[in-house]
C-alpha cells in the first residue's frame, strides 16, 4: 500500500504532474510541525488574528427547552472570517509562506474556506485565486465579493454539476498548470495525501479546546460530540482528540438533502460506496460504473459527493457513527438556535443541531453533548428567508 | 508480441484518441476504422467519465456528450469487441481509476482481455499507487502505459523501470488541450527515459499540427493527438469519419517524414 492509509481509505491518487508537489509538501509539513518557531508563530496568529480558543458555551436555554442531556456548543462560528476553515488556512498559508510559495489557490462550496483564504492570503501577502461552482456563486453570492474585497480573484465553475466537487476538479486542474510558485489550499480533510492529515492536524485544536474547557466546566469529558461532515474538516477537527476516548460517543451529521431516499441528497455514509476520486479511496456517491453522483443538499458546504477517508475508517471500524439530516430539519434547527439561543449557525453547522436537538430528548439530564458550531449563519439568511417565500436577495 | 509493440515498429507512430461513445458508440466505432485506414497506429479509447481532472474543456464536453448519450462501460466494452473482430490495431483505454475499481478490477482486466484491449492509461493512478491493479493487469496480459510530465525530473527512471507498452511523455504542464507552442525539453525526458530502458515513448498533451508533430517526433517515437480530433468530433458529430480520415492521414504523413 501506498503512504497516507487510514485503514484501506486514503492513498495519493493524482497526476503524475502533481506527485512531486505532494511530495515535496509532506516534507515540508514533516519539516515545520515540530518547529518550535512555527508552531510559535501559527499559535499567535490562533489567538491573535483568528481569535483562539474559541468558546465552549453552555446553552442552558435549550437545555432546559429540551429537556435532556445538557449541551454546550462549541462557537468556531466566533472565529474571524466565521468558520473553522480559519484554522486549517492559517496553518496551510504559513506553510506554503515556508515553503517559498507566493501565491495560493482553493477550492470552496459555501464560500467559507473561500474567503478564510482570500483573508489569510490578504495578511500574509499572497496571490489568492478561489474557485466556486457556479450555482454556489450564485447561491453565497455575498461571499464572492468578500473574496474579492480580500483581493482574491474568484473564478465560476461551469463545467459539471457546478458545485463543491466540480471546484475541486477545477482546482486540481490549475495546479497541474501551475505549480513551482502555488500552493493548493484544500479545505477539508480530503484529497490526496497528505491533505487528510494536514488538514486534520490543523484542525484538532477544536477538540483539544473542547477536552480542556469541558474539564475546566465540568471536571470530566462529554458523553458526545456532535459535526456536520462534508468532507469533514470540522468534525474531524472535533473529534480527533476524543478518538482514544472510547466513552465519548462521535457523532457526523451528513446532509441528506430532500431525504436520503430522495435522489436530491449528499448522504455519503448512508448512500455512498468506496470509490476512488479526488486523490483519495473513500466513500463516494456514485452509480454501478463509478460515476460521480450529482448530489443535492440545501448547504454549499455540505453539497460533496465524497467524506474524507479518515471518517470512511472512522466509519468502518465503528468509532463515530453517521446520521442523516435533511433540508427540512437543519432549517428547523437554524431557526430554533437562532431563536432559543441568540446564535444563527451556519446552515451547515443546523445539521449538527438538528441531530442533537433529537438526541438530546433520548439522553438523561445528566448526560453531556457537545455540538461543534462550525461557522456562523449570516451568509444563509437570505437562502433560508428564500426557502421560507421571502423573496430577498443579498 | 504484443499489439502495442507493432505500434512502433514502421517509423514514428501516430497515436490518436476518441472518447467512447461521443457522439455515439457506432460512431466512435466507425472512427476506430477511418483512423487505422488513414494510418494512425494505435487508438486510445476514452472511457466517459463524470469528472475528467486531467482533461481540459474540449475532451471535457466530449465526456459530457458521451454520457448524455448513454455511453457505459458495459456497452463501449461491446463496441470494442465489435470493432476487435474487423481490425488489429493496438487499442488502449484512457480511463481514471474509479470506473475500474467500481466495475471490479478482475471483470474490469477480464471484459478487456476479450474484447481486444491491450493497456491502460490512467491520468489518475501514479507510479505510488500502481499496486491498485498492476497484479490483475498482468494476470490478464494487460499494459499499464506509464505517464511521465514536465515535473517528474528524478522520478522518471524510476517510473521506466517498470515501464510497459510504451511511456506516455506529457508535453506540458496542465490539462490536455490544444497549445500553440511547447516548450519543454521533451529530448531530455525522452533520454531519461531511454538511459533506463529501450522502451518507445510517445509524446502528448498540446500537439495539433502536422508541424508540432514533426517536431515531436524527431526526439519521440510517436506523436499522441486528443483534442484536436475531439474537436472534429465534437464539430461533425455522426459525420466526423471523413474529417477525422482527412486529419489523421494529414498527421501520419507529417511524421512519416520525419
Amino acid at each position: 500500500m501506498s503512504k497516507g492509509r487510514f485503514g484501506k481509505y486514503g492513498g495519493q491518487y493524482i497526476p503524475e504532474t502533481l506527485m512531486n508537489a505532494v511530495i515535496e509538501l509532506e516534507e515540508a509539513y514533516n519539516k515545520y510541525k515540530e518547529d518550535p518557531e512555527f508552531k510559535e508563530e501559527l499559535a499567535a496568529l490562533y489567538k491573535e488574528y483568528a481569535g483562539r480558543p474559541s468558546l465552549l458555551y453552555y446553552a442552558d436555554k435549550m437545555t432546559k427547552d429540551l429537556g435532556g442531556a445538557k449541551i454546550y456548543l462549541k462557537r468556531e462560528d466566533l472565529n474571524h472570517t466565521g468558520s473553522h476553515k480559519i484554522n486549517n488556512v492559517l496553518g496551510q498559508c504559513l506553510l506554503a509562506k515556508k515553503m517559498g510559495k507566493t501565491r495560493v489557490i482553493a477550492e470552496t462550496g459555501a464560500g467559507q474556506h473561500g474567503v478564510a483564504t482570500a483573508t489569510v492570503a490578504a495578511l500574509l501577502g499572497m496571490e489568492c485565486e478561489v474557485f466556486m461552482g457556479k450555482e454556489d456563486t450564485d447561491r453565497q453570492a455575498l461571499n464572492v465579493f468578500r473574496m474579492e474585497l480580500l483581493g482574491a480573484k474568484v473564478h465560476a465553475v461551469t463545467s459539471g454539476t457546478q458545485t463543491l466537487k466540480d471546484a475541486v476538479n477545477e482546482t486540481m486542474r490549475e495546479w497541474t498548470k501551475r505549480i513551482e510558485d502555488t500552493h493548493y489550499v484544500l479545505g477539508s480533510v480530503m484529497g490526496p495525501f497528505p491533505f487528510p492529515t494536514i488538514v486534520r492536524d490543523f484542525q484538532k485544536i477544536i477538540g483539544e479546546e473542547i477536552k480542556k474547557q469541558m474539564m475546566e466546566a465540568e471536571g470530566r469529558l462529554p458523553d458526545a460530540v456532535i459535526a456536520c461532515v462534508g468532507g469533514g474538516s470540522n468534525a474531524m477537527g472535533a473529534f480527533y482528540d476524543f478518538i482514544e476516548n472510547k466513552e465519548v460517543e462521535l457523532i457526523g451529521c451528513e446532509a441528506a438533502g430532500l431525504g436520503v431516499d430522495n435522489p436530491k441528497n449528499a448522504a455519503t455514509i448512508a448512500n455512498g460506496s468506496v470509490g476512488i476520486f479526488h486523490g483519495m479511496k473513500s466513500l463516494f456517491c456514485q452509480d454501478e460504473y463509478g460515476q460521480i453522483a450529482p448530489v443535492y443538499s440545501i448547504s454549499a458546504g455540505l453539497d460533496y459527493p465524497g467524506i474524507g477517508p479518515e471518517h470512511a475508517m472512522l466509519h468502518d471500524c465503528g468509532r463515530a457513527r453517521y446520521v442523516p439530516v435533511t433540508d427540512d430539519e437543519a432549517v428547523e434547527a437554524f431557526e430554533y438556535l437562532s431563536r432559543t439561543e441568540g446564535i444563527i449557525p451556519a446552515i451547515e453547522s443546523s445539521h449538527a443541531v438538528a441531530y442533537a436537538m433529537k438526541y438530546a430528548k433520548e439522553l438523561s439530564k445528566d448526560k453531556i453533548i457537545v455540538i461543534n458550531i462550525s461557522g456562523r449563519g449570516d451568509k444563509d439568511v437570505a437562502a433560508i428567508a428564500r426557502y421560507r417565500g421571502v423573496e430577498i436577495y443579498e | 508480441m504484443s499489439r502495442i509493440q507493432n505500434a512502433f515498429k514502421n517509423g514514428k507512430a501516430f497515436i490518436s484518441f476518441l472518447t467512447g461513445g461521443d457522439p455515439d458508440l457506432e460512431t466512435s466505432e466507425k472512427l476506430i476504422y477511418a483512423m487505422e485506414k488513414a494510418g494512425a497506429d494505435l487508438i486510445e479509447i476514452g472511457i466517459p467519465f463524470s469528472d475528467p481532472i486531467a482533461e481540459g474543456p474540449v475532451i471535457q464536453e466530449a465526456n459530457e456528450r458521451a454520457l448524455a448519450a448513454g455511453c457505459t462501460t458495459d456497452k463501449l466494452f461491446d463496441m470494442v469487441a465489435r470493432a476487435r473482430k474487423n481490425t488489429e490495431i493496438p487499442l488502449v483505454y484512457l480511463t481514471y481509476i474509479n470506473p475500474i475499481y467500481t466495475y471490479g478490477k478482475e471483470k474490469f482486466m477480464k471484459r478487456c482481455q476479450e474484447c481486444g484491449i491491450d493497456g491502460l492509461i490512467i491520468p489518475d493512478l501514479p507510479y505510488e499507487e500502481k499496486k491498485e491493479i498492476a497484479g490483475i493487469c498482468q494476470e490478464y496480459g494487460i499494459d499499464i502505459i506509464s505517464l511521465i510530465t514536465p515535473t517528474s525530473h528524478e522520478r522518471i527512471a524510476m517510473v521506466a523501470r517498470e515501464a510497459q507498452g510504451f511511456v506516455y511523455c506529457v508535453s506540458s504542464l496542465g490539462v490536455t488541450g490544444v497549445r500553440t507552442e511547447i516548450k519543454t525539453d521533451i529530448s531530455q525526458m525522452i533520454d531519461l527515459v531511454k538511459k533506463t530502458t529501450d522502451i518507445p515513448c510517445a509524446v502528448g498533451f498540446g500537439i495539433a499540427t502536422p508541424e508540432q508533430a514533426q517536431k515531436m517526433v524527431q526526439v519521440a517515437d510517436g506523436a499522441i493527438v486528443g483534442s484536436a480530433i475531439v474537436k472534429i468530433i465534437a464539430e461533425h458529430g455522426k459525420d466526423s469519419e471523413q474529417p477525422v480520415y482527412d486529419y489523421v492521414k494529414s498527421m501520419k504523413e507529417a511524421v512519416t517524414k520525419v
